[in-house]
């Protein structure tokens, strides 16, 4: 037999260093006990649709005839189509110049779609933005500060390209704050380890943990990162998934204008947003873009250069995003469907948030912080001595072990707190709060009965000292 | 002080990607002062032959795919009688059919990261039905066009620089700018355009050895068949050595096929290596191959829908793991790219309401490929001092540029290269925007360009005569 030239000792190291907990173990069992026949409840990823949450209408209106532009040169077409989103599809066909969905365009995306999205940032912040400092993509690196827990794209995205992830402690006792001190500690830590961070990933509003940060937690941030030098990454593709009134959405850029200069001109920012979540959650189309502040010019030509190679993110993914940023408005045929349909998933994301909050905050030895923004739940597992032995002895880390057993009894499919990073000792487990409002009392009792059993079996009963 | 991309340590740096360069931008320019200012320059329009993305000038797309992918967009409209009146009802059935595969009919769903199954096992059918050999759906992974799978490729096989990837020359320049991005290199070998741009497996050997003499270890060969920029499309004896190849001396290789819809020629057809493998009695254990397919070329020319998939055979079920984990981290690609591929790999067939038209369309564009292909390549073979290759497929022309020496030095006086000085010419007098062939890739001393097949057929005519003049007045001025 020939020499295999791709094995286990000649694979990159980095690709076998690289975890994503989010479609790791977990769901690898959770699909093979689908295949034999379970029911499982995936709430293992951020993936509304795929729990029975409906698309919006209008932008799917707008896409079907963007898709099959033949269409609107038949009589009939008014029949199943809305005069608006008829309108609208002709709008977005004439922004690629007639070529429609199936050419290439800029590799930075459709120039009249950037002009969309600079007048949204300009709507939403009140400051004005410039478009070619937008960059639409395909869905949504040295030293990268990162927040434990965290999204783990990140940890992988940095593992893959050899870079070093530093991690920095969100506080969960001060409902997964952050505490400017442990990011000064991580970056001096990182130092003495011959590291340099280059840059500092917030995740806002916050997955796994959901927070949203407030404007003096913004501030300080990005202080900071002036004062650090340090490139700061906005992941906020959350902005519209926000489920209390104390902290509204605030965008980083706004916060940075708002503080003015030197600050506003000189701190290196770039924020993403997708069509994947909000109200949208358009998951499969894989929309996005980034908008960059800042950001030199020799830089963006190289980041020009990077994306050029891909040749273009996908037009209809585009679209998404251009719709997703001017939605129906007043007086439109179909703006009152619209509201109606978002709201509706706002409203019920919000009683979710709660209702999976107040579960978990019911159970044994389990302690949850609300939900304040994102799609996910966030509870602390308190597992006693007695797990983690059994844990270890089964040869599985403590949270992953309690997921597989959760799994095994209850269908239902989560990820393991390890999977995004936690303080030593502390175990969690990340769920979605998207399963359908209908089915949520029996998945919570479902859950409630198997963790009081487990915590029954395991518990040493002598009292769980508070951590 | 800011933060900037050190110069010592950018992979980024290093890469360059010329059918989006220096050329492509100039142009641009111009059509924003053509547009600001009609008649500012010697021709009305931009005429864009530097990138193969055919809807851009005006090549429909099919209309059965359009069809299903529209009603798979919004299937809300499936259940409404007057749907029949506005689709196919093989369209209808189709999507129906698709919607099924996909768990609760949620197209705004990610996927499970392979892509959806259901369509996986309509584009391993598919592979079966043109090989004549299995195929199986758990070795396929969709992606939003083959560019990110040679990526996630690339990514696994290159540790350092002193990993090297074996690429044809001329290539197409994912390929060095990938290499170049996950920090490995690039080991050239030539192609023979004396021979069609044919291989000969001594160029193969010699060249494997070099690299190995200076510490490099050897990874994999990429093949592009049919060839770009060259388009030749290989024989099958070419192809048997490339497999022998490969399988003797431990290589993965990664063959590029996603022109093998675009044919042109009688005298040869479509081989996919993998049919060639098995047909040669080698499987699973002699040797690991990736094919690439992808829904931007063929007669759908689907650039922007960004759909394509890797079909990944011989390996060991440890880096089959380490192959789905990377394509993991992506979640999965657009679903619509996912549709369309399972589309293009089992399209209408005979019987179908929609065959017909389908079928229609389909030899429309092929056939007028074919023959903007064949008048392309007479023009140029008759312009002094050029020799052009016949294109046997893909969508590209690659002339041979025999430039005086006079324009040799006016180039060097220009700081440019002899090639990249010709297309700047030739855009600032016709508009025609083309490749340097210094951005593929050439036998050193040798200058080319590259130029596609695509403006539609009626401004052909005006490309060869605006083409032919712009030569006959460069060689006035430069001929020794």
């Amino acid at each position: 037999m020939s020499p295999k030239a791709l094995d286990h000792d000649s694979i990159n190291e980095n690709v076998k260093r690289a975890q994503y907990a989010v479609r790791g173990e977990l769901y690898l069992r959770a699909s093979e006990l689908q295949k034999e026949g379970k029911k499982i409840i995936f709430t293992n990823v951020g993936n509304p649709q795929a729990l029975g949450q409906r698309p919006l209408t209008f932008p799917r209106q707008v896409i079907a005839l963007c898709q099959a532009p033949f269409l609107l040169d038949d009589p009939n077409v008014g029949l199943i189509f809305p005069a608006d989103a008829i309108a609208r599809a002709k709008h977005y066909l004439s922004l690629t110049s007639g070529a429609g969905l199936g050419a290439y365009s800029d590799s930075r995306g459709i120039p009249g779609v950037r002009k969309e999205v600079a007048e949204f940032i300009q709507r939403r912040d009140g400051y004005p933005t410039d478009p070619e400092l937008i960059y639409l993509t395909d869905g949504a690196s040295k030293g990268i500060l990162v927040p434990v827990p965290q999204y783990p794209l990140y940890s992988a995205a940095i593992s893959l390209y050899g870079g070093s992830f530093v991690p920095y402690y969100l506080e969960e006792t001060a409902n997964w704050g952050l505490d400017i001190n442990n990011l000064r500690q991580s970056v001096a830590q990182a130092r003495s380890k011959g590291i340099t961070a280059r840059a500092m990933v917030i995740i806002n509003p916050g997955n796994p943990t959901g927070q949203c940060l407030s404007e003096a937690n913004l501030k300080e941030i990005i202080r900071f990162c002036h004062q650090e030098n340090l490139v700061l990454l906005g992941d906020e593709v959350y902005q519209q998934n926000i489920y209390q009134d104390e902290r509204p959405f605030l965008s980083s850029r706004k916060v940075l204008m708002d503080m003015g200069q030197p600050i506003s001109k000189e701190l290196q920012l770039i924020s993403f947003h997708t069509v994947s979540k909000g109200y949208w959650g358009e998951c499969g189309q894989r929309g996005g873009y980034f908008e960059m502040t800042n950001i030199p010019p020799e830089t963006v030509d190289e980041i020009y250069k990077v994306a050029s190679i891909s040749l273009s993110p996908n037009i209809a993914g585009q679209i998404f995003v251009g719709l997703m940023v001017s939605p129906p408005r007043p007086g439109d045929i179909s703006y009152e469907g619209f509201v109606r349909e978002s709201k509706g998933i706002l409203e019920s994301l919000r009683r979710r948030a709660q209702l999976m909050t107040d579960g978990f905050n019911s159970c044994r030895n389990v302690v949850c912080n609300f939900t304040e923004g994102a799609m996910y739940s966030f509870p602390q597992i308190r597992l006693p001595p007695k797990a983690i032995e059994a844990a270890k002895r089964a040869g599985k880390v403590p949270d992953v072990f309690y997921c597989l057993k959760l799994l095994e009894a209850t269908g239902i499919s989560t990820v393991p707190g390890s999977g995004f990073g936690q303080k030593e000792g502390v175990f969690h487990m990340r769920t979605t709060i998207l399963p359908a409002e209908e089915e949520m009392p029996e998945i919570m009792g479902s859950f409630k009965k198997f963790n009081d059993e487990f915590m029954e079996q395991y518990d040493d009963h002598r009292g769980y000292s508070r951590m | 002080m800011r933060v900037e991309i050190s110069k010592s340590d950018s992979h980024v740096l290093k890469c360059e990607y010329a059918v989006r360069g220096e050329i492509v931008t100039l142009a641009q320019q111009l059509q924003q002062e053509l547009l600001a200012k009609p008649g500012s320059h010697p021709f009305d329009e931009i005429l864009y032959c530097n990138i193969g993305n055919p809807q851009s000038l005006a090549q429909q797309p099919i209309t059965f795919f359009r069809e299903v992918l529209a009603l798979c967009d919004h299937p809300a409209i499936l259940d409404r009688s007057e749907t029949q009146g506005l689709f196919s009802a093989d369209a209808i059935e189709r999507a129906w059919q698709i919607l099924d595969q996909i768990p609760g009919r949620a197209t705004g769903a990610y996927s499970h990261s392979q892509g959806v199954k259901g369509l996986r096992d309509t584009i391993a059918a598919g592979i079966e039905a043109r090989d004549g050999y299995p195929a199986d759906p758990d070795d396929i992974f969709l992606t939003d066009g083959a560019s990110p799978a040679v990526h996630m490729m690339m990514q696994l096989l290159i540790r350092s620089e002193k990993d090297g990837i074996l690429c044809p020359i001329p290539q197409y320049p994912l390929y060095s700018a990938s290499i170049a991005l996950h920090g490995g290199t690039l080991v050239p070998y030539y192609l023979d355009e004396a021979a069609g741009w044919g291989l000969e497996p001594s160029e193969l050997k010699k060249q494997l050895e070099a690299a190995k003499a200076k510490g490099i270890s050897v990874r994999a060969l990429v093949v592009i068949n049919p060839g770009n920029p060259t388009g030749q499309v290989l024989s099958e004896d070419n192809q048997r050595d490339i497999v022998e190849f490969c399988k003797k001396e431990g290589l993965v290789l990664l063959a590029d096929e996603v022109y093998q819809e675009n044919v042109y020629v009688p005298d040869k057809k479509f081989h996919s290596f993998k049919e060639i493998s098995r047909s040669m009695g080698f499987g699973e254990k002699d040797i690991s191959l990736v094919s690439f397919q992808s829904v931007s070329k063929g007669y759908y020319g689907e650039c922007g829908k960004r759909g394509g998939y890797m079909e990944v055979t011989g390996f060991s079920p440890e880096i089959r793991e380490q192959i789905y984990k990377v394509a993991s981290v992506n979640l999965c690609s657009n679903i619509s790219g996912q549709i369309l591929a399972s589309l293009v790999m089992n399209p209408p067939k005979v019987g179908d309401e929609s065959y017909e038209s389908y079928s229609a369309e389909k030899d429309g564009i092929l056939s007028s490929l074919a023959r903007r292909a064949k008048t392309l390549e007479d023009a140029l073979n008759s312009l002094e001092g050029v020799t052009c290759n016949k294109a046997e497929g893909a969508m590209y022309l690659f002339p041979c540029l025999h430039l005086p020496k006079k324009a040799i030095k006016a180039a060097e006086a220009a700081k440019t290269a002899p090639d990249a000085f010709y297309a700047r010419r030739l855009l600032d007098a016709t508009g025609i925007v083309v490749v340097p062939g210094s951005g593929f890739g050439q036998v050193h001393g040798t200058w080319h360009f590259r130029c596609t097949i695509l403006p539609q057929e009626d401004k052909i005519p005006a490309v060869v005569s605006r083409l032919t003049e712009f030569h006959k007045g460069f060689m006035d001025e430069f001929r020794d």
